[in-house]
């Protein structure tokens, strides 16, 4: 769907000349969520902005929709993608329904089909249509507005959407709330979506695939439990951080872990079974990791949704799980 | 060309016309400010009198000066004071309490209520804490005020000239009577350098006087 | 309480301006525009075609003028045009006046070009503070999602500016409304040739017949531009700017 071939920008001043994007290639696929991911200067926005044409690109060609961007024109380009950016910038003029069908409007589609279709939006981030409508950007919290954003986003419908840090500027609270319902969102939507985070673990939660960069380089494109096990490099593998494997395994249930080891030990009858030793076969297992931590034994009951015991989870099968999966690859 | 003539024939004069002008002006700000800041301290704390203050303050500027000094002529004739310096001296005091007063109260109000917070809860008095703290920090704006306000009573102390009072409207009151354009382009000239090289000077204070952190570009 | 107070305050003010109209009518300010009517209604409309003229001039050029140089091929400009603008704000309007005169004698028109000078300034002013002053995230929204130039300027930049230019269009009509006063001195007639007359002939009464009317003149057009920027100013935006 979005395609990045040798893609490169560099600004040039007197002192120096900065490479922002240095080289990048990969490709984004259609209905994916890409992450791009890395610290702050590292190229991430620029890349992304470079997308939708807000910054010229210097070398090298991007693909969106099998379409070379230079041959689009711009306006347009931009209105048949979604952008999203940290500090939402509502329009402090119109009202929230204006806001919402700025692009519809631009589009030229009829009154009735807008209005619809933002109702429609509404609902979908979890707003009332009516009781907003009249409403101004400035009366609303910093999470509302927010979702005000989506909102306007999807409007024209399109199939791409860029998003730039959108829940940096909220509490983790309300954060981690958005980040839920968006990915509910995306299951209805489905659109093909580039999004620009700093923080390892939006990345691992919402991404499909993430991009790590550095200094303008892609240091390494691929799923995300392929660059838990993988890490290409020193710098991906500090960068997620030790906690490296604790996060790999949160992406596997305990289902994952019975079926590649193909059954449990069966129940000891030692401990009685309660709360706080058991752990749900749907559970990631990271949280079973934590319960079976937390008992006396290091063991925990493993149960179905009717509570029913199938079996005693223990330490030392999550350590057979990890040499399971793919092999793991460490620097030096 | 007969300007600079004028000029070199003239410098006494108009030295003698700079002098009572700027000794107006000096005056009536002054006052102004020994009036207006303690007064716009005062009203940063009561709110309902702060929008009585500046809503006067505020309808006393809409009265052309000319209108304001003609006002005062004939209260001032009373004690037989009717024109010149007095009248001229008291309307340009009324006209720059707008906006001295209302950059103190802006001032005052715009501070950090942080900063504020911190001097109670360290057992300031109210004295001290708008003595020790927010004056200090609220001095810039205020400046900015008193810029305004020298450069307004330089303007209006212009045409004072026409109520006998002097300075450097003289040259443009007798220059347009007597249709001599020099003295009229002299007098202009002379006042409008006069409010410009206040306005820089005044300028360059209140940059200066703003603690390193506050370089907020305020106006 | 505070209701109490407000009304106790406001009914001060009327009465306190009812005093004074009545010390007017006494000086005989009020026989002069009795007795002669015509002379009077002539002045008035002098006057008021005095500022309507500058007044409307300084409008069309100003607000164009101070969005040209906020434009992104302007910038250079916008430092030329801002620097003038507080220059020319800074010169006494007297100084500007009689210049004015001095080069282009003395008359109507010649009152009308020095009122339209000393009027532009602050409208420049404030539509280049006010434009600038848009929140570059609702701009970078706006370009992101597929606006042009010429949208960015007429849906997002203006209607958000358009408290702060409205704002100084207001001073700068009422300060005209004054300042016109001053016309007379060069030949533009107006309301300043009864204050002035009453000056040098130390007749309050005719003083008054001029001065009490351009108050009002200056308060009425506060009140009828006050009432244009609660309809053209988006409902969203109606707040508290200090632009000095």
């Amino acid at each position: 769907m979005i395609r990045y071939t040798n893609v490169t920008k560099i600004y040039e001043s007197a002192a120096k000349q900065v490479r922002a994007v240095d080289d990048v290639t990969m490709h984004v696929e259609e209905g994916q969520i890409c992450v791009f991911l890395g610290p702050s200067g590292c190229g991430k926005t620029t890349l992304l902005r470079m997308t939708n044409k807000l910054i010229p690109k210097t070398s090298g060609s991007i693909e969106v929709g099998g379409k070379e961007i230079d041959s689009l024109n711009p306006i347009e380009l931009r209105r048949s993608i979604g952008y999203v950016i940290q500090q939402v910038g509502l329009f402090p003029n119109m009202t929230i329904e204006q806001n919402v069908a700025v692009v519809p409007n631009l589009l030229g589609w009829d009154r009735v089909k807008i209005k619809k279709r933002y109702e429609y939006l509404m609902e979908l981030v979890g707003l009332n249509p009516d009781e907003y409508r009249k409403r101004y950007p400035w009366e609303l919290s910093g999470g509302q507005q927010q979702r005000v954003g989506v909102a306007r986003a999807l409007a024209a419908d399109p199939p791409v959407m860029l998003m730039d840090e959108p829940f940096g500027a909220l509490d983790p609270i309300i954060r981690e709330r958005l980040q839920n319902e968006f990915l509910n969102i995306q299951k209805n939507v489905r659109k093909t979506i580039l999004f620009v985070s700093h923080d390892i673990d939006e990345a691992l939660k919402l991404g499909d695939t993430i991009a790590i960069f550095r200094e303008g380089k892609l240091m390494q494109y691929g799923r995300k439990d392929e660059i838990l096990s993988n890490p290409a490099g020193e710098f991906v593998e500090e960068f997620i951080g030790s906690e490296r494997m604790l996060r790999r395994i949160s992406l596997n249930t305990v289902g994952d872990l019975i079926r590649s080891m193909g059954g449990l030990a069966a129940k000891t009858g030692i401990m009685p079974m309660q709360r706080s030793n058991t752990v749900d076969v749907q559970a990631n297992l990271r949280t079973a990791l934590s319960v079976v931590l937390s008992t006396p034994h290091g063991e925990a009951y493993v149960v179905d949704e009717e509570q029913k015991a199938l079996g005693v989870l223990r330490l030392a099968d999550f350590h057979s799980f990890v040499r399971t999966m793919s092999p793991l690859k460490s620097s030096g | 060309m007969a300007l600079v003539d004028f000029f070199v024939a003239n410098g006494d004069k108009i030295l003698e016309l700079t002098l009572q002008h700027v000794k107006l002006v000096g005056l009536a700000v002054a006052t102004a400010i020994l009036i207006g800041v303690p007064f716009g301290i005062y009203i940063s704390q009561r709110e309902t009198l702060a929008n009585l203050v500046l809503s006067i303050a505020g309808i006393i500027m809409t009265i052309p000066s000319i209108a304001l000094f003609g006002i005062l002529i004939p209260i001032l004739s009373i004690i037989n004071q009717g024109i010149g310096f007095l009248p001229a001296y008291i309307a340009l005091v009324l006209y720059s309490q707008l906006p001295i007063i209302r950059n103190t109260y802006v001032a005052i109000k715009g501070l950090d209520p942080n900063v504020r917070d911190a001097a109670i809860g360290m057992g300031m008095t109210t004295w001290q804490r708008l003595m020790k703290v927010e004056v200090p920090l609220a001095f810039p704006v205020i400046m900015a005020g008193v810029r305004v306000a020298v450069v307004l009573t330089i303007g209006i102390g212009a045409i004072a000239a026409y109520i006998g009072a002097g300075g450097l409207g003289v040259y443009i009151s007798r220059g347009i009577s007597t249709s001599y354009t020099v003295m009229v382009q002299a007098g202009a000239i002379s006042v409008a350098v006069l409010a410009i090289a206040f306005d820089y000077l005044l300028g360059y204070v209140q940059k200066k006087s703003a603690p390193r952190q506050q370089r907020k570009g305020l106006t | 309480m505070k209701l109490a107070w407000d009304r106790l305050v406001k009914w001060t003010l009327i009465f306190s301006a009812f005093c004074s109209l009545l010390w007017a009518y006494n000086t005989g300010a009020f026989d002069f525009i009795l007795e002669y009517p015509g002379d009077f209604r002539v002045l008035v409309v002098q006057h008021l075609k005095l500022i309507g003229l500058s007044g409307l001039l300084a409008i069309v050029v100003a607000v164009p003028l101070g969005i040209l140089v906020t434009r992104p091929g302007f910038k250079k400009l916008q430092w030329i045009v801002v620097n003038f603008a507080n220059i020319g704000q800074t010169i006494p309007s007297l100084a500007i006046l009689a210049l004015a005169m001095s080069y282009m004698g003395i008359g109507f028109q010649t009152a009308v070009f020095a009122l339209w000078v000393n009027s532009l300034l602050p409208i420049i002013r404030n539509t280049i503070v006010g434009i600038e002053g848009v929140d570059p995230a609702v701009l970078d929204a706006g370009r992101g999602m597929g606006m042009s130039q010429r949208q960015i300027l007429f849906k997002l930049e203006l209607p958000n500016s358009l408290y702060a230019i409205m704002a100084g269009i207001r001073t700068s009509m009422v300060i005209n409304v004054g300042t016109a006063t001053l016309g007379f001195l060069i030949g533009g007639g107006g309301l300043g040739d009864l204050i002035f007359t009453g000056i040098s002939l130390n007749d309050m009464g005719i003083m008054l017949s001029g001065a009490i009317p351009v108050i009002f003149l200056a308060l009425i057009v506060d009140f009828l531009i006050g009432g244009v920027e609660k309809i053209v100013v988006p409902k969203g935006l109606q707040r508290n700017v200090n632009l000095i």
